[in-house]
C-alpha cells in the first residue's frame, strides 16, 4: 500500500484570516518564533501497491478539479510510502 | 410562470424562496439535487444553506450533483438562474460566476440586516429595481468574502457586472465590497444577501427582496 498525499493551500495573494487567527493566538500562549502562518489542507489518498503513472495523473486530475478550487487554492501531489 | 428551487442535503431556504416565488405571482416548483430533470421550469433559484455540510469548500461538493448538470449546460444557453448564500457559493464552484468565496474576514459568523445598492438593474432579477437603489435585505453567512484576480475584479467593474454592493461598510471583506455579480450575458445572477427573507414587513426587515422575484417573472412575460 502506498498513501498518495494531496496538499491545498491558499494562494499566496488570497488573504487566509484562519492562519491570520492562529499567528495571533500563538504569542497569547507565549510561541513567539512565529511572522506568519497560513493554513491549508492535507488529503491522505490510500492506495494498492505502488501508485501507477495512471493514478498518479487521476488524482492529479481530481486534485484540479474537486479537492482544491484553482480560482484561490494550488496544489501539491506527492507519494508517500 | 414556473421558477424552480432547487434542494440539496442541507439546503435551508429552499422553502423560503419557493414561497418567495408564490408571493410574487408565479408557481414555484420544487427540484432534487440527484435528479437530472428540471421539470420544465423557466428559471431556477439555488437556495441558502450548508449544502454537503460544507464539505470541502462551500458549494464544491453539490456543484457534481446530477441537477448541476443539467443547470450549468441550461445557463450556458441564456436559463436564468439566480445563486443566494450557498447558491453563490454553488455558481462560482460551478465555474457559471467568477471569483469566489471564502471565510469572513474576522472569522464570525454574520447575521445582520444589511443595507446594499443595486447596481445593476439589466438583469432578469434585478430588472425592478432602479440603478443605485439602496435596499436593506439580511445576511447570514460565515464565507461570505467575496475574492477574485485583480484581472477579475477589471472585467467586472469595467463590464458593469457588479449587481449587489454592500453600503454603509463591508461586513466581511469582500473585494470592492461586491455583495452580489452576473456572468457576461447577465442571466446568473449570484448575490450572498437573502432576498426571500426580505419579503413581508412581519417577519422581515423590509420587502425589498420581493422585487428580486417579481422582476423574475416580469423578465420571463417580456420574452
Amino acid at each position: 500500500m502506498a498513501t498518495i498525499i494531496v496538499e491545498v493551500m491558499l494562494k499566496p495573494e488570497i488573504l487566509d484570516p484562519q492562519g491570520q487567527a492562529v499567528a495571533s493566538a500563538l504569542p497569547r500562549l507565549g510561541f513567539n518564533f512565529a511572522k506568519s502562518v497560513r493554513q491549508g489542507k492535507r488529503f491522505e489518498i490510500v492506495v494498492d501497491g505502488e501508485p501507477t503513472h495512471t493514478q498518479l495523473a487521476e488524482v492529479e486530475a481530481a486534485a484540479e478539479k474537486l479537492l482544491s478550487n484553482p480560482v484561490i487554492e494550488t496544489y501539491v501531489v506527492k507519494v508517500e510510502k | 410562470m414556473r421558477i424552480g428551487v432547487v434542494t440539496f442535503p442541507g439546503s435551508l431556504d429552499d422553502s423560503s424562496a419557493l414561497r418567495a416565488i408564490r408571493l410574487a405571482g408565479g408557481e414555484a416548483v420544487p427540484l432534487f439535487h440527484a435528479s437530472d430533470d428540471l421539470k420544465e421550469v423557466q428559471a431556477v433559484v439555488l437556495p441558502g444553506g450548508f449544502s454537503y455540510g460544507d464539505y470541502l469548500r462551500c458549494g464544491a461538493i453539490s456543484r457534481f450533483a446530477p441537477i448541476m448538470e443539467s443547470i450549468i449546460v441550461a445557463a450556458e444557453h441564456g436559463f436564468p438562474v439566480l445563486g443566494i448564500c450557498n447558491g453563490f457559493q454553488i455558481l462560482t464552484e460551478s465555474h457559471l460566476l467568477p471569483g469566489a468565496l471564502i471565510r469572513n474576514q474576522d472569522l464570525h459568523f454574520i447575521c445582520t440586516d444589511q443595507p446594499v445598492t443595486v447596481e445593476n438593474t439589466n438583469t432578469p432579477w434585478t430588472r425592478g429595481y432602479t440603478q443605485g437603489q439602496r435596499i436593506v435585505i439580511p445576511i447570514k453567512n460565515g464565507e461570505g468574502s467575496y475574492q477574485a484576480s485583480a484581472e477579475t475584479l477589471a472585467e467586472l467593474e469595467g463590464e458593469g457586472r457588479v449587481v449587489l454592493r454592500y453600503a454603509d461598510k463591508n461586513p466581511n471583506g469582500s473585494q470592492n465590497n461586491i455583495a452580489g455579480i452576473t456572468n457576461a450575458r447577465g442571466n446568473v445572477v449570484g448575490v450572498m444577501p437573502h432576498p426571500e427573507q426580505a419579503i413581508e414587513s412581519l417577519t422581515g426587515p423590509s420587502e425589498d427582496g420581493l422585487i428580486f422575484f417579481s422582476s423574475i417573472l416580469q423578465s420571463l412575460v417580456a420574452r
